[in-house]
């Protein structure tokens, strides 16, 4: 006999009825506020074609991203791992507006590995894009979305990071690296290795200046005095360098005074999403989960594949974390128990209540259990010849 | 809570050779973890803590920030793979070097056996080097994997040689070398950025003391 039939495989997990409440609540409120704010939800597919899901996106999603073949074209299909590129198509070959569009989403995804502390491989993704807009004012209104998300959620305490690909990008194509060497420095940022940088700059046939300003990279980050660093030693390299850290300044002071509680932090050397971000890249953390709950940045480029190239800025998150983070604050059970009677008159009272919204439970013939066991705060009793709800145990 | 700094150490050598460089940090234990059975140790300055940890728990540890920092190997650090810390500095201690070691004189076979600790180091050498190996998982005592037959050789830490000596083996090549690393969990050195910062800046002034002693 084989006694483990009920086990899920690693990183899967079902919800039992009081966190799916919660997380049909959080669900709910989430998708409410995001409407508040004029995103509008889109529904993508579960499943398709391999090539459309890992447009404009690096070697990791495609290593992520759960395969089959497809009976009836003989194709390999791909189950998202990442629904933003998906959401990019329905932008760029759908809708095909001119003016600014705002997209939410929110639906399972899965990953071949699990990821992140507690190990799941099937997030469910929740977020936002905004497409048709390149410029500060976009960027802001998606961090500032993303934390009223995080606080909707009962999430405390956020602070966010801040960074721009475009500083890395333009110091690397300057520089002249080599792809093989690109990589490897990019590998080294990524850990902020620095005695694995000072090897392979030493290594290089560079002029001094370009081995200094990468070098600086891991050096890079901190409050907002790391601006200033950056554009006394790296403003001089070139146009886009110094446009980068403008937009960084500016949108630090936007954000200084629209979120005065979330504390700032800078890093220029964090690459995250390298391939597939064109822009600025914002996180969110908080003091007791030591990853990013919700991360974001600008993706100018991935409409492309899909016949339009259109400015996008986008955030992402996974309820499930977000739950984990708020802790138990389920709604406590309330209802009302209705007896086993058979009379046109309760039936009539139990359609009027359900139909304000109460929670009416009816009682089955000698079935076990009080009305608290049924998780209800009050029961039906006929008093002065009324169906009338009473606080239970109280007749 | 956020200016609490919990740091993972694991005993023996990588716990002796940090003492020196916490201390220069002003950073002193008031337990022994040689005699104590803590795991939780406390230091003389009340918002730094430490943990005693096997070294291969280190990076799990500090990844996913349940301890803002730690000191592990280079070695422990290239298994664990992936690129979710940050190691910003080496502290130069506990080194040694990792080794292809076997019989001189043996020939190997078409796809030889290699016996390690270390699977995915092994299995990126000889890649890289373009030569198909069958890697088998062993825990230790390494070096008698040759000796039975088990494998046609090892990769594994070298430190003085003595113990491939006694069993009659000899270093063949050298991988790399190894020292102990500082890392740093991405979300500390992001919400604590300050102590975290001043931290290691306390290390490598530490490191670099000893190193100009030296």
């Amino acid at each position: 006999m084989d006694d483990t039939r009920w086990l899920l495989p690693e990183g899967f997990e079902e919800l039992l009825p009081a966190e799916a409440a919660e997380t049909e609540h959080l669900r709910r409120a989430l998708l409410d506020l995001l409407a508040t704010w004029g995103y509008e939800l889109v529904i993508p597919p579960f499943i398709e074609f391999l090539d459309s899901l890992l447009i404009g996106t690096g070697n990791d999603l495609e290593l992520s991203t759960f395969k089959l073949t497809d009976q009836l074209s003989g194709r390999l299909l791909g189950v998202r791992a990442d629904m933003t590129p998906q959401v990019a198509r329905i932008d760029a070959h759908h809708l095909r507006r001119d003016t600014p569009t705002r997209l939410c989403y929110l639906g399972t995804v899965l990953r071949t590995r699990p990821e992140g502390h507690g190990g799941t491989r099937s997030p469910l993704q929740l977020g936002a894009e905004l497409y048709g807009h390149a410029g500060l004012e976009s960027d802001l209104e998606i961090i500032k979305l993303m934390v009223a998300a995080l606080r909707t959620a009962g999430v405390a305490n956020i602070h966010l990071d801040l960074g721009h690909v475009g500083i890395y990008r333009n110091l690397v194509r300057q520089a002249g690296l080599s792809d093989e060497v690109e990589h490897r420095l990019f590998d080294a940022l990524q850990r902020k290795a620095c005695p694995e940088l000072t090897t392979l700059l030493a290594e290089l046939d560079l002029p001094t200046q370009h081995k200094t300003q990468l070098g600086l990279l891991t050096d890079l980050n901190g409050g907002v005095e790391v601006l200033e660093l950056a554009t006394a030693h790296l403003s001089h390299s070139g146009g886009e360098v110094g446009a980068a850290l403008a937009e960084l300044s500016a949108i630090a002071q936007r954000l200084t005074s629209g979120l005065p509680n979330v504390p700032l932090h800078f890093d220029l050397a964090e690459l995250r999403g390298y391939h597939y971000h064109t822009g600025m890249l914002f996180a969110a953390f908080v003091p007791q989960h030591g990853q990013a709950v919700a991360q974001g940045g600008r993706y100018d480029a991935i409409g492309r594949a899909f016949g339009r190239a259109r400015p996008a800025t986008g955030f992402s998150t996974d309820l499930r974390t977000l739950i984990q983070l708020a802790g138990n604050s389920r709604p406590s059970l309330h209802g009302i128990f209705a007896p086993c009677v058979d009379d046109p008159a309760l039936e009539q009272e139990i359609e009027r209540l359900r139909g304000e919204g109460e929670r009416v439970i009816r009682a089955l013939p000698q079935q076990q259990g009080s009305a608290h066991d049924m998780g209800c705060d009050r029961t039906m009793c006929l008093r002065d010849g009324r169906w009338q709800a009473v606080p239970a145990g109280s007749h | 809570m956020s200016d609490t700094l919990t740091i993972a150490l694991s005993k023996g050598r990588i716990f002796k050779d940090t003492l020196p460089l916490l201390a220069h940090a002003g950073i002193e234990p008031l337990d022994d973890p040689e005699k104590s059975r803590k795991l939780i140790l406390d230091t003389n300055r009340p918002e730094v803590k430490l943990v005693i940890i096997r070294a291969a728990d280190v990076p799990t540890f500090v990844e996913y920030g349940a301890a803002d920092l730690g000191v592990t190997g280079k070695d422990v650090l290239l298994e664990h793979g992936g690129n979710g810390l940050y190691e910003p500095l080496d502290l130069e201690i506990a080194r040694c070097r990792l080794m292809v070691a076997g019989h001189p004189d043996r020939p190997l076979p078409r796809r030889p056996r290699i016996a390690t600790k270390y699977t995915t180091i092994t299995r990126d050498y000889y890649a890289r080097q373009g030569r198909q190996v069958e890697i088998i998982k062993l825990y230790g005592s390494m070096e008698l994997a040759p000796l039975v037959g088990l494998a046609d050789r090892i990769v594994d830490l070298v430190e003085t040689g003595n113990t491939l000596k006694a069993n009659g083996l000899v270093p063949l090549e050298h991988i790399m070398d190894i020292s102990s690393r500082l890392v740093v969990n991405k979300g500390s050195m992001k919400m604590k950025h300050a102590p975290v910062r001043a931290f290691i800046e306390q290390m490598a002034e530490a490191v670099g003391g000893r190193r100009s002693a030296a």
